[in-house]
């Protein structure tokens, strides 16, 4: 797999597979990913504490073998800067950043939808006032991106780039084109399921959360390595949105809900532990 | 391997979102104008902090997304807007590089002061990537203050190896150079905290 970081990579023609994974079947790749899930499962029975996370050790996915730590993370209690978290606000971010059907002169193709939710932390609390930012393929599975050689068409009206601060309630509502699945080079035939990237920031910096939101009854999911990592099926249940028709808008925007929980804020708990003393 | 630590830490009443890797094609998305510049290159007590990301094989990985955290140089935690419209004057204390297409990043940024009496400055740091189905976290300690990083609760954790990966080396010119390896040889150590589940 070196060879993938390695090689020089010719962005003309890098929509031409990479030939060592090419060999690799998705028989191949969902047959790993049958085995890992089932120990996974074993585990549990036995005791082992639900995942909550996607592994970094996760062979299925070839990009990640040479990039995951091969030592467990160590524990650090947090302490200072780890507790708070970079402020934003409006003057970072303009309110129509969250609309990315109007980021150009003509109306983008493709289906228009809303993604709207909620970011709350680990207690259920609302994370007001923070950062999203969101990035995204078109409605044809192309992304603006100069690695992405894909031979779909770009759309110009669209550049799949959103960003919002989020209300008193942890409230966000993004406006945009529903993306298409995309081929990729994990393997022979491989394609990614239709998702949006969600980048999100808590009010601890240890809640700092990179993830992607899926949608309901993707076909590809069962054969897609980067969903699969994460081994848990409620965990992987938490990264589909949900189809709700009270965000639908009438002839407008079909609407999905997706509330994104963070891990817990450790400043809180701390200080009503020195509170108490 | 983990230290048994914070065992008072409360249980999650949600069940947190899993993260995904970032992928190749964050590259239009992501960076934004000024975003590895902390504070200007003009400004007294600028300081450039820089390193390369390695992968398991000792290669420089071209795609990977670094975030730092910081407090200014006295040592406060500010809580200031603008870090997405630097306006040049305001320290916000968070920054953002992608690396170049040979592993390398840089930030501009300052010497951050130690937060407390005594204790030992750092910078705090998250690593994105693609091929990394989740994030890192580590810091970035300032090598001058030895009595403080002997006294590190964290430092004091770890084996001579693992202490290495996580304090920088000051240059000649006065930057700091900070290196990342994933995986393998000088393995930087990554944290966990509390109450991720």
């Amino acid at each position: 797999m070196s060879t993938e970081a390695t090689s020089t990579e010719s962005f003309t023609d890098s929509h031409v597979l990479d030939p060592a994974a090419t060999t690799l079947s998705q028989d191949a790749i969902s047959a790993e990913i049958t085995d890992i899930h089932a120990a996974y499962r074993q585990s549990v029975v036995d005791g082992a504490k639900a995942e909550t996370q996607p592994r970094i050790d996760f062979a299925p996915y070839r990009s990640s073998l040479l990039r995951h730590p091969t030592k467990n993370l160590h524990h650090a209690d947090p302490e200072t800067i780890e507790l708070h978290s970079p402020a934003f606000g409006e003057r970072d971010v303009h309110a129509l950043e969250a609309d990315l059907t109007i980021q150009h002169n003509g109306e983008p193709i493709g289906e228009r939808i809303v993604v709207a939710g909620r970011v709350l932390d680990g207690d259920g609390r609302p994370v007001a006032g923070q950062l999203v930012e969101i990035w995204q393929a078109n409605a044809a599975g192309r992304y603006i991106h100069k690695r992405d050689q894909h031979p779909a068409p770009i759309d110009p009206n669209f550049t799949g780039v959103g960003r919002a601060i989020t209300g008193p309630n942890g409230e966000y509502s993004f406006t945009t084109i529903k993306p298409a699945p995309y081929p990729w080079k994990n393997h022979h035939n491989a394609w990614r399921p239709a998702h949006i990237h969600f980048s999100l920031f808590g009010t601890d910096f240890t809640q700092r959360m990179i993830t992607q939101m899926y949608f309901p009854g993707d076909p590809l999911f069962s054969l897609d390595p980067i969903y699969q990592a994460i081994t848990d099926a409620d965990a992987r249940a938490r990264l589909v949105a949900t189809y709700d028709h009270s965000i639908t808008s009438h002839e407008w925007a079909t609407g999905y809900n997706w509330d994104i929980v963070l891990t817990g804020s450790n400043r809180t708990w701390m200080e009503d532990e020195e509170g108490d003393h | 391997m983990t230290q048994a630590s914070n065992t008072q830490a409360p249980a999650l009443k949600l069940a947190p979102t899993p993260g995904q890797t970032i992928g190749p094609f964050y590259g239009y998305a992501l960076p934004f104008d000024k975003d590895n510049e902390l504070v200007n290159q003009a400004r007294p007590g600028a300081v450039r902090l820089h390193g390369v990301v390695t992968d398991g094989a000792g290669t420089p990985i071209p795609d990977a997304l670094l975030e730092i955290w910081q407090a200014d140089e006295a040592g406060n935690i500010v809580a200031r807007d603008g870090s997405l419209v630097r306006d040049g004057y305001t320290f916000t204390g968070w920054g953002r590089t992608a690396v170049d297409n040979v592993g390398h990043y840089t930030f501009t940024t300052l010497n951050p002061g130690a937060t407390e009496e005594g204790k030992a400055p750092f910078i705090m740091l998250t690593v994105f990537a693609r091929g990394l189905l989740n994030r890192l976290f580590t810091r970035i300690y300032l090598p001058e203050d030895t009595a403080a990083l002997a006294n590190d609760p964290l430092l004091a954790s770890l084996d001579e190896a693992g202490r290495k990966t996580l304090v920088a080396t000051r240059e000649a010119d006065g930057s700091l150079r900070f290196d990342i390896s994933l995986q393998g040889e000088g393995e930087t150590v990554f944290l966990s905290y509390p109450r991720e589940s």
